[in-house]
């Protein structure tokens, strides 16, 4: 079977292992003096530019889960798949300025994760703790989710026998690949291949957006044929528009989802690794490229349609791996060796996000975890140690999920880790602006979502998949007693009562006089910029050793 | 109360820094894409691309346009 495919396992190969060798290169790219240091392992030492910074954020917030997953949406859904385009538009103004106040106080206290923020801005280090537990366990998924990418690639090429073992063997082997240069190199290693995956990508889709509707008879054909698809399929919740009933989920998923993004700890890595507040606002206006791409993959979906494809067999008897559309289209319609580039692209284009979630979620059980409950005065080398081994066994886990779980949902897994993380936006972003809410009740707020958005979720079963709970994030207002058919995202409504219940109990708290400790930032740390000198208030951790590495 | 006092003149503070009017634009490519009135029909065709597809990534344009404009008129300019 996978002989068939050798052209392209060639193809595939030697673009994997050049990137890999990149990978381990890294470690010496703007190089530091002293890499034993979680600045600079974690966060590439603070100092990345404009180019760098846009490769790094594009290659970690347009994933895998891009390339593979939503057009499989598009694919089974149609138009409600496409709700990611608006999604990644509204993110950038949204956290244009949010962002900014981020990287100043981060880089004025050397925060290096959202939960340190947290930790220092409301004096509580439960708080802290809950903050850097959600970002580690909704990260968990989307590197899983990374993982399914690579999967429905190497499972078209035919590579991956029958046997569980043999089934997941070649992911285990790249991931071990990326694994080692992660723990060399640290955030130069994604940065640097980031150059590589996003040339690709662009190449591979511009040839497909360009190729394939001149092939298949038109983009005016390739939208005809998809609603023929959907006007024949009993669902009725498909379709190239959206319903009546659908609506209301399309543009909350949007806005929820672009309030979740940001929040996961890998972006604010991204974020807070560029070197300048100018960086960042440039970059919010030159990422939409991005978005633009994520569209045209989108719509790929669609080609698929046209293109008659039909989607490998699932890893249970008579289901299907949606998640195999796209390769299976490459396959079909592409010579053999641009297939292969297609498929590097994938792949590479999966490695770049799992590592830097690592990375972010390593960061998170170092700064919060380990230095905050297990060794209070650990070293900036210890500390870089210890998120490196971190950083392995958050891949093995993620390695686990795949091989122990179902990935056939793999969007559904990152939604509900979307769900998860949002719960931390009163004390993250809103925490970025006031420090109004009471930290007790911010740990309240957060466990009401928290039990909201779980309960829900477990409610919203998927008849696809014939499960009877976790099907999706869209959950039936009739569930709430209104007489109506339309859904929502459950993440918008747990995280509104999350703000309700951290309001009240505020008021609560404060009428009752609970202490609220004090503030470690002030106001004009939030503007801080490149230059600035740096405060070390904490004594455990004497002189900053990560001084500015440009003047 | 007491922990709430030095509240005010901090928030004060802050806001006055990252104060500008340019700044509410930004509301406009946050509210434009979530309104599907707008882009939710196939006519009219665009390429053979219908409306609710080619509009939305015209909009990916207007977000572009806007936080460029932002930038562009709030940056700071030679002070610090």
């Amino acid at each position: 079977m996978w002989r068939d495919h050798l052209t392209e396992i060639i193809v595939f190969s030697v673009l994997f292992l050049l990137v890999s060798g990149m990978g381990f290169v890294a470690a010496r790219w703007r190089a530091p003096k002293d890499m034993a240091h979680l600045d600079e392992w974690g966060l590439g030492g603070r100092s990345f530019g404009g180019w760098i910074t846009w490769f790094l954020v594009g290659g970690d917030l347009y994933t895998a889960y891009t390339f593979v997953a939503v057009p499989a949406l598009m694919f089974g859904a149609g138009a409600a798949g496409f709700f990611a385009v608006p999604y990644t538009i509204v993110i950038y103004p949204l956290v244009f300025l949010v962002l900014c106040r981020l990287w100043s106080v981060s880089h004025r206290h050397g925060f290096v994760t959202p939960a340190d923020f947290v930790r220092r801005r409301f004096d509580s280090p439960v708080l802290a703790l809950l903050i850097a537990i959600t970002g580690i366990v909704a990260t968990m998924p989307y590197i899983a989710l990374q993982l399914v990418g690579i999967e429905a690639v190497l499972k078209t090429m035919g590579v991956t026998g029958d046997s569980a073992v043999a089934r997941h063997l070649p992911i285990i082997i790249a991931f071990a690949i990326l694994a080692a240069y992660t723990y060399q190199s640290g955030l130069r290693a994604p940065a640097l291949i980031a150059f590589v995956k996003d040339t690709l990508i662009y190449i591979v889709i511009l040839v497909a957006v360009i190729y394939l509707p001149y092939k298949l008879g038109g983009w005016g054909s390739i939208f005809d044929a998809a609603d023929a698809k959907f006007a024949a399929s009993p669902n009725p919740n498909d379709g190239i528009l959206l319903n009546a009933n659908n609506q209301l989920q399309y543009v909350t998923l949007a806005f929820g989802s672009a309030l979740a993004l940001f929040l996961y700890p890998h972006s604010i890595t991204g974020v807070l690794a560029s070197r300048n507040r100018d960086v960042i606002k440039r970059n919010m206006s030159a990422l939409p490229a991005y978005s633009l791409l994520l569209g045209l993959i989108a719509l790929l979906g669609f080609m698929a349609i046209a293109a008659g494809v039909k989607p490998l067999p699932g890893a249970k008897e008579g289901t299907v791996d949606s998640n195999t559309v796209v390769p299976v289209l490459f396959d079909q319609q592409f010579p053999d060796w641009f297939a292969g580039v297609a498929y590097a692209a994938i792949g590479i284009g999966a490695l770049v996000p799992a590592a830097i979630m690592s990375i972010a979620a390593a960061n998170l059980f170092t700064r919060n975890i380990y230095k905050e409950y297990l060794k209070r005065d650990a070293s900036p080398a210890q500390e870089a140690n210890v998120s490196k081994i971190a950083s392995l066994v958050v891949k093995v886990g993620a390695v686990a999920c795949i091989v122990f779980l179902d990935p056939q949902f793999s969007i559904d897994l990152q939604l509900i880790g979307g769900v998860i993380i949002l719960q931390t936006l009163p004390a993250v972003a809103l925490g970025l602006y006031t420090r109004w809410f009471h930290r007790g009740a911010l740990i309240a707020g957060w466990a009401a979502g928290m039990g909201l958005g779980m309960w829900m979720l477990y409610q919203i079963p998927n008849p696809a998949s014939k499960r009877a709970h976790f099907g999706g994030s869209a959950f039936p207002l009739s569930d709430f007693g209104f007489d109506t058919k339309k859904t929502i995202y459950v993440g918008i409504v747990a995280v509104l009562v999350n703000l309700v219940v951290a309001a009240l109990v505020t008021l609560a708290l404060r009428a009752a006089k609970v202490a609220e400790g004090t503030d470690g930032t002030t106001p004009d740390d939030y503007f801080a910029d490149e230059g600035d000198p740096r405060v070390t208030p904490d004594p455990a951790r004497p002189a900053d050793p990560a001084r500015e590495p440009i003047a | 109360m007491t922990a709430a006092e030095p509240e005010t003149p901090r928030a004060a503070s802050s806001r006055a820094k990252d104060h500008s009017p340019w700044n509410w634009l930004l509301f406009i490519p946050i509210v434009v894409p979530l309104i599907p009135m707008f882009f939710n029909a196939d006519s009219p065709r665009l390429f053979g691309f219908p409306r609710f597809y080619w509009l939305q990534l015209v909009w990916i344009l207007l977000g572009v346009a806007t936080t460029t404009l932002v930038y562009q008129m709030t940056k700071k300019r030679g002070t610090r």
